[in-house]
């Protein structure tokens, strides 16, 4: 690892697109260093497609800058852009041999035969499929698809390479598999990745960046963990992992700034977010149900935050099962991470059970900022 | 039981459809042939004889007018797809809802009229004092009455305009499901509007491309009133022969050689046009 | 499954069952199945003689070739009554035997004028029997426009100078023996001897061929000659004396001329399809029209004369002073009556007529 900084690949300012009256894509800048995986993670219809074209070249932005290693991009075609893309269907060539396929691009250079099979070969190899240039598209899995996608992109050498949830397609257990593929081919190509998804998992498992996205708006740009630990707005509070979400208004006071909920429950959380919070504001916290400790029967859990709630459900998923409790006093709902201990083998419904977690765990924004949408149903609750 | 059931469902499905098969193409074809090896010898006499295939490759006339219509047939189907192409792609990828059935039906108006109606249709467009000659006379590009019918463009245009909705289904159904992201895609890998047209667009849409051309080839091949009636004093249909044979001359038996032969030479030409593009029919036909 | 191929076998069964016995059942009134020329069979005539007799008439329009053609095709089925040309009877039946004998008894022969009805059965004749009655007649000849009239005297001036594209003919027997006649032959006479036939026609072919810039259009149907001939586009053409006189009511610089070497004349009759099935219908149907005022208004539809005697008392003055302004008495004279085409000539004129067409 070098010290040095690495250059910027891709840089957006300001990008702007507008349909009609509705606004797809708002003000978008960010930066991509080379050699990079950047994801754009948000929910369906939040424009990730057509920042993602825009880019590519299908569509020319309203306002704003595109430039690919500093050189800007608006008015240069699709075919002369110097970056590629991996479409949501893949868009595999069905005329075409998989060789022929990969080596339409090359073709497309005038690249010599000799060196457009060479290369083809060599790329095949790369990916994992050294005999499937002669095979006919349909004849291939969808994982191999997948990776044909790829290949056909990668063998052109792209300074930037885009991908549209190029997983959607794919089954559960393949789209696993495939995660951890792409991002072993990125490391060994070095190739700087823009990935789209609406799968937070994805975004997380593979990146070193990602952006969050919410109605044309870049919420957040941070690596994975950054955005787990220190989301900065609800929203992404809220669309990355699971959260529990309480609303109320915010009381100052000696220990530190409280959330006065409806029914009056009072819970003491960390400030959070860029709007500073003011007292008595409307205000939403988010407790993550990995955060809550959890104890069986009434206990003191020595916590900012305490409550004994009763359990409504078991959800059992093996290492990621979970419990939904409700505090009747306060009417609060919440969902609880239930640890790897045998102590929790046999909870039942209706067991009462003792919860504790601490402000820092408690981030608090201040509420109305956003624009009411609160994420794709991913885990906030009121 | 169950299969033998099946079975015997599936054969009175069949049925009507094989039946009407036997009963109308293949019997009259048989018939066609046995007619057309015979020779008339006296009032009602006949032999077995070649005679009116050799007719065929003897007579220059006769063999000449069928490489004519074949030629100009081959031609008719280049321009209707040169022609239909565009308009297919604009239907099938440009336009949706209403304006795109409106288009379809565009293509259809012709076929709510008889043949004859649109061939006469193209007579009082064409003709020496028709609409185009007056408005020509009327903005002064022309001076005198300019005669556009009766020669071989006519034939061309009554053959083409006849022929286009044939062309276009087949297209507008093969580009309909040509996938616009292949599209994006072979631009994203560097292709131009030519090469794309050339690697992704014609390979993809060629099913549709090789059916529509078998079919306004034969339409074409087959016509009759289009190129009699707008055809000029020196242009001879193929069908016009062998009607002339049937019905003028009498002479059913070298009419049904050259019945014989129209279906025998064409089905060659299609056949080359198929090797030449390398289709295979069953996947034409698919 | 097995209830539902049940179902299907006996509906397959029943089916072909129903539709045999619906057939003849059909037929419950009587019929005459007429084959004929456009305006020998006008509907007011028909009217009158289902009126008269209750007999149904159906009527098929076609041609000499087609109704040939047609009743080749069944060997003379299908149609209770036809109306070929008188010249194109015999070598077609001896060919395709495809009539039945006309039997005159049946027949008003007193409704019809006799010159007529002697040639007919003189040119209509195998051996005893005859095949024809006579019904309507009419000419070929030029239809001139006055623009050129001075010049249109015979059928070779059809290839005279200064018309080039302004000539139509069809492509027909009737040009082929009118140029014959204008180039001082005597076709009619050479029908017996094939060799000089051919000749002849040769030699018109030729004369054709050499006439082809003068032609604008081969005309095919009866329509497209109006629409040549009425547009102006073409100034002189082959055509029928009536549709030159229909011509002539609308465009008065039409007119329909004899040529000078003889208008060809040609004589429809009845005659009786060898299978049909009505003949008693079909001769009350010849007896019917053949009365002056039917046969009057056969004339006014069709635009040609009968051979009915005593109908020109009921015919329009308008039509009648057509035919005396293209025919006077010389002219009349003049005709040239169609005899009996002998098989195999139609070969030879093919031949020609391929040729003339094919050429450049
Ligand atoms: N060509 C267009 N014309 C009008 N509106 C469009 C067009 N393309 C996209 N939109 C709208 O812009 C918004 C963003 O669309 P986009 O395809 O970018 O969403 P996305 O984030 O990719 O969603 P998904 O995850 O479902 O693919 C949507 O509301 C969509 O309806
Ligand atoms: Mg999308």
């Amino acid at each position: 690892m070098s010290l040095q900084t690495p250059p910027i690949d891709l840089q957006c300012q300001n990008l702007c697109k507008t349909f009609g009256s509705h606004r797809a894509v708002r003000e978008i800048s960010f930066a991509i260093p080379s050699g990079s995986f950047f994801s754009i993670l948000g929910p369906s219809g939040c424009g990730k497609t057509t920042l993602l074209r825009m880019l590519a070249g299908f569509l020319e932005p309203d306002s704003g800058d595109i430039r690919i290693k500093s050189q800007s991009m608006l008015g240069v075609p699709p075919n002369k852009r110097p970056l590629n893309m991996v479409f949501q269907h893949l868009a595999l060539f069905p005329m075409m041999s998989v060789g022929d396929n990969i080596g339409y691009g090359l073709r497309r250079r005038s690249v010599g035969a000799d060196e457009i099979r060479r290369r083809v070969a060599d790329v095949l190899k790369r990916v994992g499929l050294p005999d499937a240039a002669e095979k006919r598209v349909d004849q291939l899995s969808g994982g191999q698809k997948q990776r044909i996608a790829l290949a056909r992109c990668l063998v052109l050498e792209p300074t930037v390479l885009l991908l549209d949830e190029p997983l959607g397609a794919l089954d559960l257990k393949l789209r696993e598999q495939m995660k951890i593929e792409l991002k072993q081919l990125q490391q060994t190509f070095g190739t700087t990745f823009v990935y789209i998804t609406h799968d937070q998992s994805e975004a997380m498992v593979m990146s070193d960046q990602v952006a969050v996205m919410n109605h044309g708006r870049f919420e957040q740009v941070a690596s994975p963990q950054a955005l787990y630990y220190a989301p900065a707005t609800p929203f992404v509070a809220g669309f990355v992992g699971d959260s529990n979400r309480i609303e109320g208004r915010l009381v100052g006071g000696g220990e530190g700034p409280r959330i006065l909920s409806r029914h009056g429950l009072s819970l003491a959380v960390s400030p959070a977010g860029e709007h500073p919070l003011e007292d008595g504001a409307g205000v939403e916290a988010f407790v993550r149900p990995e955060s809550i400790r959890v104890a069986r029967g009434v206990h003191d859990m020595a916590s900012d935050n305490q409550l004994v709630a009763t359990v409504e459900t078991v959800l059992f998923d093996g290492a990621n099962s979970r419990i939904e409790v409700r505090e009747s006093v306060h009417q609060l709902d919440l969902l609880v991470r239930l640890p790897q201990t045998h102590e929790f083998a046999d909870l039942r419904r209706g067991e009462t059970v003792s919860l504790g977690w601490m402000s820092g765990q408690t981030l608090c924004f201040a509420s109305g900022g956003g624009d009411g949408d609160r994420g794709g149903g991913q885990g906030g609750r009121g | 039981m169950k299969s033998d059931g099946l079975r015997l469902g599936t054969w009175l499905l069949l049925g009507p459809a094989l039946l009407w098969l036997l009963l109308l193409i293949v019997l009259p074809h048989v018939d066609m042939l046995l007619v057309s090896l015979r020779q008339r010898t006296g009032f009602g006499q006949y032999q077995t004889s070649t005679v009116h295939y050799l007719a065929f490759f003897t007579e220059p006339l006769y063999w000449r007018t069928f490489m004519r219509t074949a030629v100009m047939s081959i031609l008719a189907t280049i321009l209707t797809l040169v022609i239909a192409f565009p308009v297919a792609w604009y239907i099938a990828k440009m336009v949706r809802g209403r304006v795109r059935s409106l288009l379809f039906m565009a293509c259809l108006v012709p076929f709510w009229v008889s043949e004859l109606v649109r061939t006469y249709g193209w007579m009082i467009l064409l003709r020496e004092t028709g609409v185009v000659s007056g408005f020509l006379q009327w903005t002064g590009l022309a001076s005198g009455s300019v005669e556009m019918l009766y020669n071989d463009v006519a034939v061309m245009v009554g053959l083409v305009y006849a022929s286009m909705l044939f062309m276009v289904v087949p297209l507008v159904t093969t580009l309909d499901s040509l996938d616009d992201c292949l599209i994006e895609a072979a631009y994203d890998l560097g292709g131009n509007g030519w090469s794309v047209l050339r690697e992704i667009v014609i390979p993809f849409a060629m099913p549709g491309i090789v059916s529509g051309c078998i079919v306004v080839f034969m339409l074409s091949l087959g016509n009759y009133l289009t190129p009699v009636l707008l055809g000029g004093k020196g242009s001879m249909w193929f069908t016009e022969q062998i009607f002339t044979q049937f019905i003028v001359r009498f002479n059913w038996e070298q009419g049904a050689a050259f019945g014989v032969l129209l279906l025998v030479l064409s089905s060659l030409i299609v056949w080359l046009g198929l090797k030449l593009t390398r289709q295979s029919f069953t996947e034409v036909m698919r | 499954m097995t209830i539902r191929t049940g179902l299907t076998l006996r509906t397959l069964a029943v089916l072909p069952a129903a539709i045999v016995l619906a057939l003849p059942l059909g037929v419950c009134a009587e019929e005459l199945r007429l084959l004929t020329w456009g305006g020998y069979a006008p509907d007011e005539v028909v009217q009158a003689f289902e009126k008269e007799t209750g007999i149904k008439v159906l009527v098929t329009l076609s041609n000499n070739e087609d109704m040939i053609s047609k009743l080749r095709a069944t060997g003379g089925a299908g149609f209770d009554l036809a109306q070929p040309s008188q010249d194109r009877i015999t070598s077609a039946q001896q060919e395709f035997n495809i009539y039945k004998p006309i039997e005159f008894t049946k027949i008003n022969q007193a409704q019809i004028i006799d010159s007529m009805l002697a040639a007919t059965r003189k040119n209509t004749a195998i051996g005893d029997e005859v095949f024809g009655v006579p019904h309507i007649w009419g000419t070929s000849g030029l239809i001139v426009n006055q623009s050129v009239a001075e010049r249109m005297k015979d059928w070779t001036d059809l290839c005279g100078p200064d018309l080039t594209g302004k000539v139509s003919y069809r492509m027909r027997r009737p040009i082929l023996i009118g140029m014959a006649f204008a180039m001082g032959e005597d076709p009619f006479e050479a029908y017996a001897d094939a060799p000089r036939y051919e000749s002849m026609m040769e030699k018109v072919g030729e004369a054709l061929i050499a006439c082809k810039p003068n032609v604008k259009a081969y005309w095919g149907g009866g329509d497209e000659l109006i629409n040549l001939v009425s547009s102006g586009e073409v100034v002189a053409a082959e055509g029928w004396d009536a549709g030159g006189w229909k011509l002539h009511d609308t465009k008065p610089e039409i007119s329909f001329v004899a040529p000078k070497s003889g208008a060809l004349g040609w004589i429809d009759t009845f005659a009786l399809p060898r299978r049909g099935k009505n003949d008693e219908a079909a001769y009350k149907w010849i007896n019917f029209v053949m009365k002056p005022e039917i046969a009057a208004q056969i004339t006014k539809s069709a635009g040609n004369f009968s051979a009915s005697k005593g109908a020109e008392a009921f015919v329009d003055e308008k039509l009648k002073a057509n035919y005396e302004a293209s025919f006077d008495q010389a002219a009349i004279d003049n005709i040239k009556w169609y005899p009996p085409v002998p098989a195999g000539l139609e070969a030879i004129e093919g031949r020609i007529l391929d040729r003339v067409q094919a050429a450049k």
